[in-house]
C-alpha cells in the first residue's frame, strides 16, 4: 500500500479523497492554484503544493507540474478525482513513465473510452447497442449541417473531450446546428483545449441511467448497480439516485453485463461508469464510458456499502478484491442533490463570490437513515469564476425511495448560505414534485415542469400556516427580548397583548399567541399549531418542534418584516399588532420602475461580444450580447422588438450584476 | 359632576379628530398616517400621555379668529419605547396644513424643555406646510425658539427627526440641528427654497422629489441619515434605532442581554482580506461578525459609502462603529466621508458610546475638486473628532493604514485605548511603489532596480510589526479572534475616565 498520495484536484472531490486516504492511513498531498490558496482541500491535506495562476489551464491541467510535485513530496500515486486530468491518457502515461502510480484505469482504456468517437466504435465491436450518429471528426459548420440532415433532427452536438454539460447543444434546425456547432467548439477549446466535435441522434424522452463498474488488476471487474441521473438542467446533472425507479432486476443485469463486457474489451480496472440512454420500453443505448470516479458516486456507495475511492486506491496498489459480483447487494435507496452556486430565481445564472455565511446540514448515520454532505467549502471560501460552480453534494439514504426523498427535503432546509445564491430551493421543490416522487420522469423533467423558470416551490396552505405560526412566535420572543433593555420607567414595561396580525403574501390572518410551560400555541380562526423552540433572537435558523415535527426554517431579517425560507420557497412575513396592521392598510404600494427598455447584465461576468449596433432594429429572440461567467457563454436575447438606442459597455469589459449593457428607444 | 366629565370626553374627542375626518381621509389616501396614529405607533401601546391638547392659536388677522382647532396643528407629549422615556411632537397636517404658529411652537418648546430637564430623548415628526403666514413674524419667532432649544438640547439628549411630509424654508433648520434625520420616500421633502423659486432665480427645472426628496438627501446631500419606504417602516425603524441610544449624556449606554457568545471566534475572518492587495472586500462582513447577533444599524448607508458608520452591540452594550469600506473608492477618505464619520464620532462621544474603528485606508482622495472644496478643513473634522473623543476607543487595522489617513483613523496618537492590527496590516507612509519612486527618484528609469527596491520596501514595511515595535500597535491579533478581543477590551475600558482641558467649547474646523 502507498504511504503518500497526491490528489490532483480541488473542491469537494479533493476533500472526499483525502478523507478516505486518511482513514486508510495514507498521507496526502494537495495541489492548488492562486484562487485556492486558502481552500479547504489545502487545509485538510498533510502537504500542499502551489501549481500556478487561477485558470485551470495554468494550474490544475499542468500535468508536468503535478509530476514534479509528486517527486518533490515523495507521493507514490496520484488520484485525479473527476474533470481536469482524470481522463487524459497522456497524463496517465506520463505518470507511468515517472514511476508514479495513476489511481485510475490503464492509459490505453482512457484513450479508447475517453474519446467519444473511439469509444463508440469499440462499443459497437463489443456488441453493445449504440445510438445512431456520426462517428468521425467534423471540419466545419457546413459539414455539421450536412451530417445533421443525414441523421435526422433533432441532433445533439458535443465536444469529443467533454463531460457533463460543457460544450453540449441540442439542435432542431439548420440555424441551430450552425450556432450550436460554433458555440460548442468555442467552449470545447476554452474548457478542454480540444476542439473536436461530434453529432448524434438526440433520443427524445430518454432517461439517463449509468452503471458503476469497479475492477482490480487481476481481471475481476464487477458492476455496482445503476444510478438514475435523469434530472438534468441543460445536460448538467442536478439530482441522482440509486437504484433507479425505472430499472428492473433483468434490465440491471443486462446493462451491467454489457458494461462489464465493454470494460473487459479494453482490459479495464479501477472505477468507471458506463452511461446509457434508456427508452420507454426499457431498451438502452450505450452513450459513453467515463473512465474516472463520477461526481455522483456517493449514492452507489450508500446503497452498496463500498467506498469507491478506497477500492480505487487498493486496485491501483495491485490488491486483489476479496468480493465477487454475487456479493454485491443493493440496500435501501440513496438520493443526491448537487448544490450549485447559481440563482434558480434568475434563470439559474451562475453566482460567484465569497461564502459570507455557510452552514450545511448535519451529517449523521443511524440504523435506517444517513445524511452525508460532500463539500469542499467552509464559511469564508470563495466561489470563483474559474471552476465548476458546484459547492457541495447532499446525499441521503433510507430504507425506501420516499423515505430518502423526505430525509433529503428536511436536510435541505438546514442550509444557510449567504454571499452567493444557490439552488437549494430548486432541488427541494423537485424532491416535493409529484412526478418526481412517482418516479415517472425523463431527462426533460426540468425543462417540461419549469418551462418559465423557477419561482419558488408552491407552498401548501399547511406549510404557510406553520410559517405564520413560527413568525408569530419569533415576534413574541423578539419583543420579550427587547423588553429586557435597562433604563425603563417603573411600571412602564411595554405591554403587548396576545393578539397579532400575521401578513404573508399580502394576506392578513389574525392570530392569538399563548404560552404554557415553554409550549406556544398559535391559534387562528381556521387553524392552530403548537410550537416548542429554543430559538434565540437573532439566530439565522429557527429550529422548532411544530406539532411535534422537528423543522428548520431559515430566517432573514428585513427592516420590518422577516423573510422565512422553508421547503423550497421564501415568504416575506410581517407580524404586527392589530392597530399597526390596520394602519399598514393605508400604505401605498410602490410600483417598481419599468426596466424593459434596458438590457441588464443578469450575472457578474465578462462581455464576450456585443452583437448589435446603435440604431439597429432587433427582433424578439435576436442575440444582443454574449456574457461569459463560469466558463459558460450566456447569450442575452431581445425580449421584444425594439431599436437599440445606446450601448454602454465594451467587449472585454467585466460587469457587475444588473449593470446596464444597452438601452432601447 | 357627570356633565363636566362628559364635557371633558367630548373635548378630547374633538381634539383627537384634528382637522376633521375628510382631511384624515385625504392624509390616508396619500399613504400617510395622521399625527396621532404616528405617535401611537411609535410609542409602546397605551403609553402616550398628551400635553397641550387644548392649546389654540392667538391669531385674529385674516379671519383666523373664527377658525380654531384644539391642538393647533401639533400633538405633543411623552411616552415610552420599550419602557424607556421619550418626548415626542408630531405635526398634524390636517390642521392648517401642519403650519407652525406661535402657540404651535410654544407646545414644541415646552416639550423640549421638559426633555432636557429630565434627560430623555426628543423625537419630532415633521409634516408641515411651513410658517403660519397669517401670523407673520410671530411664526418666525416660534421657529427660532425651537431652534434655540435644538441647540441647547444638542449633546444633552439625543434628538431624532422623522420627515414624513413637507418640510421647507426655515422649518428645515430644526431637523438640521438634530442628531439624526429619517425621511420617508416619495412623501417627504426638505429644501430651503422650493422648485418654483429655484426656477425663477436660477432657471433650473427640478421636481420636489429631485430637489429634496428622501433619495436625494440620503444619497446626494447627506442631509438625511435614512430613507424609509413608508410611514410604518420609518416608525418601526425608529423604535429599533432608539434601543441603541442612551437617554441622555448623563446616562451610560443601554444594556440589553444578548445570547451571542462573547468569546465566539469566526474562522472565516482569517480569509476576509484577499491575498491580492488591490482586491476589495466587504468590511460589513467584519462588522456583522463582530457585533452581537449580526445586528448592525447602519446610518447613512447611501451616502459616502467609502466609510461605514452605525450602531451595534457588544455583550449587550451599544457601541458606535466606524469602518473604511474597501468596496467604495478603495476606502479612501474624502470630503464627504470625513464629514459623515466626524459627525458620528462626535455623537458617540457626546453620549458615552464607545467607538470601534476598523481601518483599511489607502489615504486621502487626491484631486483638484477635493482640494478646492476644502479637503484640508473637512478632513480635519474627522481628525478633530477622534482627537477630542474621550469615550473608550478600540481600533483594528485590517489592511492598509497609509499616511495621514492612518493618523486620522483613531490611531494610538489620538488617544486610542486599544490599537490592534491583523497580521495583514500595512502601516506605512504610503504604498511601497509610491514610496520607492520618491526615495529612489534617480532609479526611476531602471525598472529592475525599482522592482527590487519596491520588494524591499514591501518586505520591510508592509506588515504591522514596524508600527508594533514603536508601540503604535498594542497587539497583532488573529482576525478570527477580533470579537473576543473587543469584548475583553470594552469590559476593561468600562471604567475609563478621561477629561479634556476646561474650555468654553472648542473651535473645530467647521
Amino acid at each position: 500500500m502507498f504511504n503518500k498520495i497526491l490528489i490532483a484536484n480541488r473542491g469537494e472531490i479533493a476533500c472526499r479523497i483525502i478523507k478516505t486516504a486518511r482513514a486508510m492511513g495514507i498521507k496526502t498531498v494537495a495541489v492548488y492554484s492562486d484562487a485556492d490558496a486558502t481552500a479547504l482541500h489545502v487545509e485538510m491535506a498533510d502537504e500542499a503544493v502551489h501549481l500556478g495562476p487561477s485558470p485551470a489551464a495554468q494550474s490544475y491541467l499542468l500535468g508536468e507540474k503535478i509530476i514534479e510535485a509528486c517527486k518533490a513530496t515523495g507521493a507514490e500515486a496520484v488520484h485525479p478525482g473527476y474533470g481536469f486530468l482524470s481522463e487524459r491518457a497522456w497524463f496517465a502515461k506520463a505518470l507511468d513513465d515517472a514511476h508514479i502510480t495513476f489511481i485510475g484505469p490503464p492509459a490505453n482504456a482512457i484513450a479508447a473510452m475517453g474519446d467519444k468517437i473511439e469509444s463508440k466504435k469499440l462499443a459497437i465491436k463489443a456488441g453493445v447497442s449504440v445510438v445512431p450518429g456520426y462517428v468521425g471528426e467534423i471540419a466545419d459548420d457546413i459539414e455539421a449541417v450536412k451530417i445533421a440532415k443525414d441523421i435526422g433532427y433533432p441532433v445533439m452536438i458535443k465536444a469529443s473531450a467533454g463531460g457533463g454539460g460543457k460544450g453540449m447543444r441540442v439542435a432542431y434546425t439548420e440555424t441551430e446546428v450552425r450556432e450550436g456547432f460554433k458555440g460548442a467548439r468555442h467552449e470545447a477549446i476554452a474548457s478542454f483545449g480540444d476542439d473536436r466535435i461530434f453529432i448524434e441522434k438526440f433520443v427524445e424522452e430518454p432517461r439517463h441511467i449509468e452503471i458503476q463498474l469497479i475492477g482490480d488488476k487481476h481481471d475481476n471487474i464487477m458492476y455496482l448497480g445503476e444510478r438514475e441521473c435523469s434530472i438534468q438542467r441543460r445536460h448538467q446533472k442536478v439530482i441522482e439516485e440509486a437504484p433507479s425507479p425505472f430499472v428492473t432486476p433483468d434490465m440491471r443485469r443486462a446493462m451491467g453485463e454489457q458494461a462489464v463486457q465493454l470494460a473487459k474489451a479494453v482490459g479495464y480496472y479501477s472505477a468507471g461508469t458506463v452511461e446509457f440512454i434508456a427508452g420507454k420500453n426499457r431498451e438502452f443505448y450505450f452513450l459513453e464510458m467515463n473512465t474516472r470516479l463520477q461526481v455522483e458516486h456517493p449514492v452507489t456507495e450508500l446503497v452498496t456499502g463500498y467506498d469507491l475511492v478506497e477500492l480505487m486506491i487498493r486496485a491501483a496498489a495491485g490488491e486483489k478484491f476479496s468480493f465477487t459480483q454475487s456479493d454485491i447487494k443493493l440496500n435501501g435507496w440513496a438520493m443526491e442533490s448537487r448544490i450549485y452556486a447559481e440563482d434558480p430565481y434568475r434563470g439559474f445564472l451562475p453566482s460567484i463570490g465569497r461564502l459570507v455565511r455557510y452552514q450545511q446540514p448535519k451529517e449523521f448515520s443511524s440504523a435506517n437513515e444517513t445524511v452525508r454532505v460532500d463539500s469542499g467549502v467552509v464559511e469564508g471560501s470563495e466561489i470563483s469564476m474559474f471552476y465548476d460552480p458546484m459547492i457541495a453534494k447532499l446525499v441521503s439514504h433510507a430504507t425506501s425511495r420516499h423515505a430518502a426523498i423526505d430525509l433529503q427535503i428536511k436536510a435541505l432546509d438546514e442550509y444557510h448560505i449567504q454571499g452567493i445564491s444557490h439552488n437549494g430551493h430548486f432541488v427541494s421543490a423537485v424532491m416535493q414534485h409529484e412526478k418526481f416522487r412517482s418516479g415517472t420522469f425523463t431527462t426533460a423533467f426540468i425543462a417540461e415542469e419549469y418551462p418559465d423558470g423557477f419561482h419558488g416551490n408552491p407552498t401548501s396552505s399547511e406549510s404557510k400556516q406553520k410559517l405564520m405560526a413560527a413568525a408569530a412566535v419569533m415576534k413574541v420572543l423578539t419583543i420579550r427580548r427587547e423588553s429586557l433593555i435597562d433604563g425603563q420607567l417603573n411600571g412602564h414595561d411595554a405591554i403587548f397583548d396576545d393578539n397579532w396580525v400575521v401578513t404573508l403574501d399580502k394576506m392578513q390572518t389574525s392570530v392569538k399567541v399563548m404560552e404554557l410551560s415553554n409550549e406556544f400555541t398559535v391559534k387562528a380562526e381556521a387553524w392552530q399549531h403548537k410550537i416548542i423552540t429554543g430559538w434565540k433572537v437573532g439566530s439565522p435558523q429557527f429550529k422548532a418542534l411544530i406539532d411535534n415535527e422537528a423543522l428548520t426554517v431559515e430566517v432573514d431579517y428585513k427592516s420590518v418584516d422577516v423573510k422565512l425560507s422553508f421547503r423550497g420557497a421564501s415568504h416575506t412575513i410581517s407580524v404586527q399588532t392589530p392597530f399597526a396592521a390596520l394602519l399598514a392598510g393605508y400604505m401605498v404600494e410602490k410600483i417598481k420602475p419599468d426596466m424593459s427598455n434596458y438590457l441588464l447584465c443578469p450575472m457578474p461576468g465578462l462581455v464576450v461580444s456585443i452583437d448589435v449596433t446603435v440604431g439597429e432594429k432587433v427582433e424578439t429572440g435576436q442575440t444582443l450580447a454574449v456574457v461569459e461567467a463560469m466558463k459558460m457563454e450566456n447569450i442575452l436575447r431581445a425580449q421584444k422588438p425594439a431599436t437599440v438606442k445606446e450601448i454602454l459597455v465594451d467587449k472585454g469589459q467585466s460587469l457587475a450584476l444588473d449593470s446596464i449593457i444597452l438601452t432601447f428607444e | 359632576m357627570k356633565s363636566v366629565l362628559d364635557e371633558l370626553e367630548s373635548r378630547r374627542a374633538a381634539a383627537r379628530l384634528g382637522g376633521g375626518q375628510d382631511r384624515i381621509d385625504a392624509q390616508h389616501r396619500k399613504g400617510r398616517l395622521t399625527a396621532r396614529e404616528r405617535v401611537e405607533l411609535l410609542l409602546d401601546p397605551h403609553s402616550f400621555e398628551e400635553t397641550g391638547m387644548y392649546v389654540e392659536h392667538n391669531c385674529v388677522d385674516f379671519g383666523m379668529a373664527g377658525s380654531k382647532i384644539p391642538g393647533d396643528g401639533v400633538v405633543t407629549g411623552s411616552g415610552t419605547i420599550n419602557g424607556r422615556l421619550v418626548f415626542v411632537f408630531s405635526q398634524d397636517f390636517t390642521v392648517f396644513g401642519g403650519s407652525l404658529s406661535e402657540r404651535h411652537a410654544e407646545k414644541i418648546c415646552k416639550m423640549m424643555d421638559q426633555a432636557i430637564k429630565v434627560g430623555a430623548p426628543i423625537i419630532g415628526m415633521n409634516d408641515s406646510g411651513g410658517a403660519r403666514i397669517q401670523e407673520g413674524v410671530a411664526s418666525l419667532g416660534g421657529y427660532a425658539e425651537v431652534f434655540q432649544r435644538n441647540v441647547l438640547a444638542s449633546g444633552v439628549v439625543p434628538q431624532i427627526s422623522l420627515i414624513m411630509g413637507p418640510c421647507a424654508g426655515g422649518a428645515v433648520y430644526s431637523p438640521a440641528m438634530t442628531d439624526f434625520i429619517f425621511m420617508v420616500k416619495d412623501s417627504s421633502y426638505m429644501f430651503v427654497t422650493g422648485p418654483d423659486v429655484v426656477k425663477t432665480v436660477t432657471n433650473e427645472i427640478v421636481t420636489q422629489e429631485e430637489l429634496g426628496g428622501a433619495i436625494t438627501h440620503s444619497t446626494k446631500s447627506g442631509v438625511a441619515d435614512l430613507a424609509c419606504e413608508n410611514d410604518i417602516e420609518a416608525i418601526f425603524t425608529t423604535r429599533r434605532f432608539f434601543n441603541f441610544l442612551p437617554l441622555s449624556n448623563r446616562e451610560a449606554v443601554p444594556f440589553r442581554p444578548s445570547h451571542d457568545d462573547p468569546s465566539r471566534v469566526d474562522m472565516s475572518l482569517d480569509t476576509l482580506v484577499p491575498t491580492n492587495a488591490n482586491k476589495p472586500y466587504d468590511i460589513k462582513e467584519l462588522i456583522h461578525k463582530t457585533v452581537d447577533d449580526a445586528d448592525f444599524f447602519e446610518v447613512q448607508p447611501g451616502y459616502a459609502g467609502n466609510i461605514i458608520i452605525g450602531f451595534g452591540r457588544i455583550e449587550g452594550h451599544s457601541v458606535g462603529i466606524v469602518a473604511n469600506q474597501p468596496m467604495v473608492l478603495a476606502g479612501c477618505l474624502d470630503i464627504a466621508s470625513s464629514k459623515k464619520a466626524a459627525r458620528f464620532v462626535r455623537f458617540c462621544d457626546a453620549f458615552n458610546i464607545p467607538i470601534i474603528t476598523f481601518v483599511d485606508v489607502p489615504g486621502f482622495l487626491p484631486g483638484v475638486a477635493q482640494e478646492h472644496n476644502g479637503i484640508i478643513k473637512n478632513g480635519a473634522k474627522l481628525l478633530f473628532a477622534y482627537g477630542e473623543a474621550t469615550v473608550p476607543k478600540i481600533t483594528v487595522i485590517t489592511r492598509k493604514a497609509y499616511g495621514g489617513a492612518y493618523d486620522v483613523m483613531a490611531s494610538k496618537h489620538l488617544r486610542g485605548d486599544l490599537n490592534y492590527a491583523w497580521p495583514t496590516a500595512e502601516i506605512a507612509v504610503m504604498g511601497a511603489k509610491g514610496a520607492v519612486e520618491i526615495i529612489f527618484r534617480k532609479d526611476i528609469g531602471n525598472a529592475d532596480a525599482i522592482a527590487q527596491r519596491t520588494a524591499e520596501y514591501q518586505a520591510q514595511f508592509a506588515n504591522p510589526f514596524v508600527a508594533a515595535s514603536k508601540g503604535f500597535i498594542d497587539e497583532v491579533i488573529m482576525p478570527h479572534s477580533t470579537r473576543k478581543r473587543i469584548v475583553i477590551g470594552l469590559r476593561k475600558l468600562r471604567g475609563k475616565q478621561l477629561e479634556n482641558p476646561w474650555k468654553k467649547h472648542d473651535n473645530m474646523p467647521l
